[in-house]
């Protein structure tokens, strides 16, 4: 019977049926950092439990690493503590720990792909919503919670409820200067921040085949903004080739049985789904939010919507965003101001999102009233940048260029937000206070969108910026 | 057997908190997050929308004087969207909440509530805004969520609530703390592991 890649992985991974009708589900691949796990660990360690597959269990530190000066101890002595007792947890469990030291520390889910442990067909888990980024893949990778952390740990198992499948087609060609970040910003506005409750998102159709895997990255990490748990792309030869020589791939004769395994587990023609949505790539246009949650979003060339003319519950959030932003109906999106450009993050904090926004940045300088920085998602990151001298375009347009880490995203390191800044943000959620000040401003966009904001010292369309169409 | 307790029915005050999509952030702000425990993240809880709140001179259904005892919490739609801290529905459970009621969850912040003996239940507009206005007319109203029976009540308002029947069965079992459940039988689990390609080789 044809099937999805869903279902063709759900299966392959049950245990059983729970008392509770739940599926126990083993999970292939365990990734943990430093904000999610102590309780977790201090649990274990209270009921006498040890860690079931130290061999699958990763860890790293990015939550909590300041960008600007990473010796330790750090300045800040609850992130010290963190830090430290991650380390204790793990050298006590036998956890490989990507640390500062290590050269591959980094954003955990920038990370796990890069070192080829994100594969595809596994089940992944992770302390962080996040973790739908490794959907990439064609993983079914799930965001949990501590509790779960500790049911990972304990047992390398989750009790899972099914979910049901969307396939999301975007068909065409994506324009010059339109984006992954377009994408799925343009998919959650029109499916709704709680649309895609109770599925996975399976993305395909022409504009997701031609995407490289960054850019699939990128679609897949805010799969949860949409409110779907996780979002996937059917494995296909950019798969293969981006894993191929990876440190935690396979090898040799190894890795081509491995690339058949993959391509067969992409999903069958005339798979069953639950939905199915179509859309053109031809209509994404590069696009902003304008309100407090990544569903509120327009084309850079629209202006924001009336309370007035929007229907049902909605109508009180939208006057609500927009009372907090402090904009005003009817206002072109274009031409808002900014304070702060913040390029980085899980979502856009990597290779090609760097290279985006150096190619947009190059010769210019950041506009002065404007604060702008730089996070490489992972340290291999960071020095694959440096290798092609991005570091030096940044710099001297007038950008900060930092260590790597989570950073601005949000607000548990050093980077954050002042008062009402407004920040222009390759980030993944605009929510009130998510960046730092409690009454601080996002507006998301694509990397290539906050260079531009930055020079521009505006909201600018990046169609329009001289090497900015790529 | 986890050992975790029943959870059939909570009754108490009810705190009313209107709005769709609170997410996590708002529920209890990152920098709360910097701690290796979750001791004292009830004091936090909403910490920056009530600060807002009291700078605006309408104090938040949080700071209530009827809050301090509230054992229910009635909420809109997508409630706990966002990151999946389990810091949020820990918060709201160290504030002294045993129970939400909303017109529907984010999924991971209902499976980590479920995972923490908190049942969240649903219930359509109409009906959330017929309880809610039971509780504005007199704050001392007593709501009673049955978990078991799928209801809420509110002095006279009595609707139909809906749990997904795995979250409820967890609950009403006391099999909600999973960790003792995924460890039985745990040859199953090991023949699984030996089947998976990328783990047996390829
Ligand atoms: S970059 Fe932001 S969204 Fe991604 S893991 Fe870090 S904090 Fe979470």
């Amino acid at each position: 019977m044809a099937q999805t890649l869903f279902g063709k992985v759900w299966d392959l991974h049950a245990v059983r049926r729970l008392p509770t009708g739940q599926t126990q589900l083993f999970v292939g691949l365990h990734l943990v950092h430093e904000v999610t796990s102590p309780q977790a660990f201090a649990e274990l360690d209270a009921r006498g439990w040890t860690v079931r597959a130290p061999d699958r269990t990763f860890a790293t530190v990015d939550h909590i690493v300041p960008t600007l000066a990473q010796v330790r101890p750090f300045a800040d002595a609850m992130a010290e503590t963190m830090t430290t007792s991650l380390e204790a947890n793990c050298r006590r469990h036998g956890i490989p720990l990507f640390d500062l030291t290590s050269g591959a520390q980094g954003i955990v889910h920038v990370i796990g792909p890069e070192l080829g442990l994100t594969q595809p067909g596994m089940t992944i888990a992770c302390g962080d919503s996040h973790t739908s980024t490794h959907g990439a893949f064609g993983a079914l990778a799930f965001g949990i919670g501590t509790s779960q952390v500790r049911d990972v740990l304990a047992s390398q198992c989750l009790a899972m409820a099914p979910l049901k499948v969307r396939r999301i087609e975007v068909d065409g060609a994506l324009a010059p200067g339109v984006y992954a970040k377009d994408v799925i910003l343009t998919i959650i506005g029109r499916l709704g921040v709680k649309g895609g409750a109770g599925f996975a998102y399976e993305y395909a159709g022409e504009a997701i085949d031609a995407l490289s895997m960054d850019e699939r990255m990128t679609i897949c990490n805010m799969s949860i903004e949409g409110g779907a748990r996780i979002g996937y792309v059917n494995p296909d030869e950019t798969t293969i080739a981006y894993l191929r020589g990876r440190r935690f791939a396979p090898a040799g004769d190894d890795f081509e049985r491995a690339a058949t395994w993959w391509r067969g587990l992409a999903s069958d023609p005339g798979a069953p789904y639950d939905d199915l949505v179509r859309m053109d790539a031809a209509d994404i246009a590069p696009t902003v939010t304008w309100g407090i949650n990544p569903g509120q979003s327009v084309g850079v060339d629209g202006t924001l919507p009336d309370p007035a003319a929007v229907e049902g519950p909605d109508r009180e959030a939208t006057a609500e965003a927009l009372a907090y932003m402090d904009f005003r109906p009817g206002q072109r999106m274009a031409g808002t101001k900014i304070d702060v450009a913040f390029i980085g993050s899980c979502t856009n904090g990597r290779l090609s999102d760097l290279r985006e926004a150096a190619r947009v940045v190059r010769g210019h300088r950041v506009a002065t009233h404007v604060r702008a920085l730089v996070v490489p998602g992972s340290q291999a990151v960071r020095a694959a940048a440096e290798q092609e001298g991005l570091d030096a375009i940044f710099r001297e347009a007038g950008f900060d260029w930092r260590g790597a880490g989570c950073s601005m995203c949000l607000a548990m390191n050093p980077d954050r937000l002042e008062g009402r800044e407004m920040a222009a943000s390759s980030s993944n959620r605009n929510f009130k206070g998510r960046q730092g000040s409690p009454t601080g401003r996002t507006l998301l966009m694509s990397p290539a969108m906050v260079a531009a904001a930055a020079v521009a010292g505006e909201v600018t369309d990046v169609r329009a910026w001289p090497g900015g169409r790529s | 057997m986890s050992g975790a307790s029943r959870i059939t029915r909570v009754a108490g005050r009810a705190i009313v908190l209107p709005g769709d999509d609170i997410d996590t952030d708002r529920i209890i702000p990152a920098r709360f997050l910097k701690a290796v425990t979750f001791d004292g993240l009830g004091a936090h809880v909403f910490e920056d929308d009530r600060q807002q709140a009291a700078d605006a001179g309408t104090p938040h259904p949080f700071d209530m004087p009827e809050a301090r005892r509230a054992r229910v919490l009635v909420a809109g739609a997508n409630f706990g969207c966002g990151s999946s801290r389990e810091h949020a529905p820990r918060a709201i459970a160290l504030h002294g909440i045993q129970a939400i009621v909303g017109v529907s969850f984010a999924e991971i912040f209902f499976s980590n509530a479920v995972a923490i003996g908190l049942p969240c239940v649903t219930v359509n507009r109409d009906d959330l805004a017929r309880l809610s206005e039971a509780v504005a007319a007199d704050p001392a109203t007593e709501v009673v969520v049955d978990v078991d029976a799928q209801s809420v009540t509110a002095g006279p308002v009595h609707v139909a609530a809906r749990m997904p029947p795995m979250g409820r069965e967890a609950l009403i079992t006391g099999q909600w703390d999973a960790t003792g459940l995924l460890l039985e039988q745990y040859d199953d689990v090991a023949r699984v592991r030996a089947r998976l390609p990328y783990l047996k080789g390829f």
